[in-house]
């Protein structure tokens, strides 16, 4: 920026002038990273709404619009806490398929039927450690180990159900899937499944903003060294975000195991770890970690969802829809870029 | 003297309404070093940026070389005009090789071809020129940091500049590699280039100018020549008032008598330190003098856990203890501020209130997790203010702030555990004057509030100035200690002796 030296070291008088305009720009664009795609989200609702003659805005569009928004959100809400570090994970639509095949199977069990949930998290969160133990200790690339972990854990999942599909009509919990929380009787009800995504956006935040492990958090993934040499467990924190990524893996397979009954090691969550992806790219996460924040991959989980649905409302084809979500990816890294060039990091 | 190379009359720059030059007019000659001074902000970047056509003037002023008006344009601008900048951070393509840096953008091709062999041939006579002793075939990420200056001096060379400005071009070299660098300058000086030299440092200003300017809030306050160049002088244009005692020592010099707070004891990793001890007592400054490469940093480094010991133990107020992280040094009440604050040390992206606080976050926390944003509050408003810390407010980017008050903000960090001993990693590196002399009176203040303070520092001055005994380190061993005996201040002289190991020549 060509001011800085200017508004950096002046005398008192001169130094408060510069440096609230200085401030005032910081806030700016602070506050451009925070609500970033927020209006893109709202012109793209509108822009559908327009274009399929109304059948945007109804309330039933909408339900089906967040519940299908649902279990991306939950799975990049977990994606969030690792790319904050700096890091990535690709495995989470195999862990995903995995903790659902582990769910079913259970709940299948007469005895042990009611413990399927539990099974299906821990069943995340296990691979999610194994993630973060071989990243953190092993000091291991995320990228590989994560990618090896994709094909691993996928293999493992159809190992789950020999390779076919599990079916449980049955299934305790069935209401996550498909029912609804009725907050007035007859007129508003939300699907459980958004309001698990959206409770997992809270207490992401809660962590996040308001505990010392976020700041931590944020520490590792803006500068590594410095975190070490300020006496943070670096390798504490690395195996943290990448077992909550693979705990809401393990949450989503459940999510998806209660709503189709059913779950399938080879086909389930195939290329769900690129929407979340995109999801917290689009919210304006930094991919180099450090930068971003839980509402802001909300939003990016939203467009997608809206993305897929308005596509579908206006009719445009499935290949084109392919084609689109495509150049969304890229022009939310071009946006990555673009907002890196403007923040205090040189 | 001869004809003026360079005149600025009445040049200013402002940015958004804030005058960063004001009517400057600088005056340079052919065959001169033209030392330029000031505080971080007065407005030497700028200058330089004008200079390099990065910025343009407001208009009204006037830059006139050999005589003629001229207009400097665009990236290239400077270089047409015959003005070539080596900035801090050099702008070298360290996966090329040395011919192909100086040629950059400006490449020799043959039918679409690069003409590598006649690149090499025509780097060669300049590199000889220079007495550079590595090859125009060589590749840049061989060279050290002083050759790579080389590079860029012939790449302004190449170019046939006749102004050459260097900004701090000794702040990566080592104690040798300078003193080169100045033999080189001097020769250019002599060859007739003018060279505009921006320093911090008042040895190389010594050393070097020819004539002094000094800038001061965007405004040319004073110019000197050789005669006139005087440190309190040059201290006092810069900073605007009597910097009387720029140097602080006003606690307790016989506090070395007092019980020993650390002692590291034969200290070794192998590899840079080589079987190291160092005792620093409560309420005392102790300097680790010695050359770049000496292991200072790293011996640091072992003290703290930061890098693995084969050999060595601490104590720590006579008990030993066991330090393998950073982590455990902190809770042991050992902190270090490391010399590279951007890379090792600030969160550039984080607030200054979570880098004041990162290191009591867990010491803070509420139910032992959740952070407490008063007390976060309350301890930033108060380093702010005791430390006088100047940003808008505690909650902007760390990284938007000048070096000396990124300097406090780490030191805030450190100073929030309440440390028994500090080590200080090059202290005042990169931090203008006005801020050094903040950090001095704040080392001062913690050695009579009984800190154990251990200085790492290779600006010997400094060391005299606010230390009460300094350790010398030669190679990986403790080459000796220079202590002030009775009326006998310390002397500049005994430490660089044991630092380069001529103390036996002059006994």
């Amino acid at each position: 920026m060509p001011d800085n030296g200017a508004s950096q070291a002046k005398p008192a008088s001169t130094t408060t002038n510069g440096a609230a305009a200085e401030s005032k720009r910081q806030r700016v664009r602070v506050l451009i990273s925070a609500l970033g795609m927020l209006p893109v989200l709202l012109i793209l609702c509108g822009g559908f709404h327009f274009l399929s003659e109304g059948r945007f805005f109804t309330g039933q569009n909408l339900g089906i619009v967040l519940q299908q928004a649902a279990v991306n959100t939950v799975l990049a809400a977990g994606m969030t806490f690792v790319i904050l570090t700096g890091g990535i994970d690709l495995s989470v639509g195999s862990i995903l398929a995995a903790s659902a095949m582990a769910g079913l199977t259970l709940s299948k069990m007469p005895e042990l039927g009611m413990l399927w949930l539990p099974a299906a998290l821990l069943t995340g969160l296990g691979f999610g450690v194994v993630n973060g133990a071989l990243i953190a200790l092993l000091r291991l690339p995320p990228f590989i180990v994560t990618l090896g972990s994709l094909t691993a854990v996928r293999g493992l999942a159809r190992l789950l159900g020999a390779d076919t599909t599990v079916f449980n009509p049955s299934i305790p919990y069935a209401f996550i899937g498909n029912g609804s929380l009725t907050l007035i009787p007859g007129v508003v009800s939300i699907p459980w499944l958004s309001v698990i995504a959206l409770l997992v956006i809270l207490v992401s935040w809660l962590v996040l903003r308001r505990t010392v492990l976020g700041v931590h958090i944020y520490a590792v993934g803006g500068n590594e060294s410095a975190a070490r040499l300020a006496g943070i467990k670096v390798w504490a924190v690395l195996i943290f975000v990448y077992g909550v990524s693979g705990l809401f893996a393990g949450l989503g397979g459940a999510m998806q195991a209660a709503r189709l009954y059913a779950a399938n090691g080879l086909q389930l969550g195939q290329s769900y770890e690129l929407d979340a992806i995109t999801a917290v790219i689009l919210g304006g996460t930094s991919f180099v970690g450090g930068i971003g924040s839980i509402w802001g991959t909300l939003v990016g989980a939203l467009i997608i969802a809206v993305l897929s649905n308005g596509l579908i409302l206006v009719g445009v084809s499935d290949i084109w829809q392919y084609v689109i979500k495509g150049l969304v990816i890229i022009g939310a890294v071009a946006l990555d870029r673009y907002r890196l060039q403007g923040s205090a990091r040189t | 003297m001869n004809d003026p190379i360079l005149e600025m009359r009445g040049v200013s720059k402002s940015f958004f309404g804030i005058k960063a030059l004001r009517a400057v007019d600088l005056t340079v000659y052919a065959g001169e070093i033209h030392a330029l001074m000031g505080e971080n902000g007065a407005g030497k970047s700028t200058l330089m940026k004008i200079l390099s056509g990065a910025y343009r003037p407001d208009p009204g002023g006037e830059i006139r070389i050999e005589g003629h008006p001229v207009r400097i344009e665009g990236p290239l601008g400077g270089r047409a005009a015959g003005i070539s900048i080596i900035y801090q951070e050099l702008s070298l393509a360290p996966n090329l090789s040395v011919a192909e840096n100086i040629y950059l953008g400006r490449e020799i091709s043959r039918t679409g071809l690069l003409a590598r062999g006649a690149m090499r041939e025509a780097v060669g006579p300049i590199l000889k020129r220079l007495g550079a002793d590595f090859q125009p075939s060589t590749l840049v990420a061989h060279l050290s940091m002083g050759q790579r200056q080389l590079v860029e001096i012939a790449r302004a060379l190449h170019a046939r500049s006749k102004i050459l400005i260097m900004d701090e071009p000794t702040t990566s070299l080592s104690a040798a590699e300078s003193e080169r660098l100045f033999a080189l300058i001097r020769q250019l000086r002599a060859e007739g280039l003018a060279i505009i030299y921006i320093s911090h440092r008042m040895d190389e200003v010594y050393a070097l100018g020819d004539r002094v300017t000094v800038l001061r809030d965007g405004r040319l306050v004073g110019s000197l020549d050789k005669a006139e160049i005087r440190a309190d002088t040059i201290v006092r244009l810069m900073v605007g008032r009597d910097v009387s005692s720029f140097y602080k020592k006003d606690h307790d010099p016989e506090a070395g008598r007092g019980h020993p707070v650390l002692a590291a004891i034969d200290m070794a990793d192998g590899l840079r330190v080589k079987g190291c001890s160092v005792t620093v007592h409560a309420g005392e400054v102790v300097g680790l003098a010695g050359l770049i490469g000496a292991g200072r940093t790293e011996l640091a480094h072992l003290i703290i856990g930061a890098a693995h010991k084969t050999s060595g133990r601490l104590e720590l107020e006579g008990r030993p203890v066991e330090i393998r992280t950073p982590g455990e040094a902190l809770e042991a009440g050992i902190a270090y501020l490391t010399e590279d604050r951007k890379a090792l040390g600030l969160f550039l992206d984080m607030s200054c209130l979570d880098n004041i606080n990162l290191a009591v976050l867990g010491r803070d926390a509420k139910l032992g997790w959740f952070l407490d944003r008063d007390k976060a509050r309350e301890r930033a408003d108060r380093a702010f203010a005791g430390l006088s810390i100047r940003a808008a407010n505690v909650g902007v980017p760390a990284g938007g702030l000048s070096g000396g008050n990124q300097q406090k903000l780490l030191l805030s960090r450190l100073l929030a555990i309440a440390p028994k001993v500090l080590i200080l990693d090059e202290p005042t590196r990169g931090v203008d004057v006005g801020a050094k002399s903040e950090i001095y009176s704040i080392i001062d203040n913690l050695a009579k509030a009984g800190t154990a303070i251990l200085v790492i520092s290779s600006d010997l001055p400094e060391i005299i100035g606010i230390c009460d005994r300094v350790v010398v380190m030669r190679a990986g061993h403790i080459a000796g200690e220079v202590r002030r005996e009775a009326a006998v201040a310390l002397n500049q002289e005994d430490i660089m002796a044991l630092a380069t190991g001529m103390e036996h020549l002059d006994a």
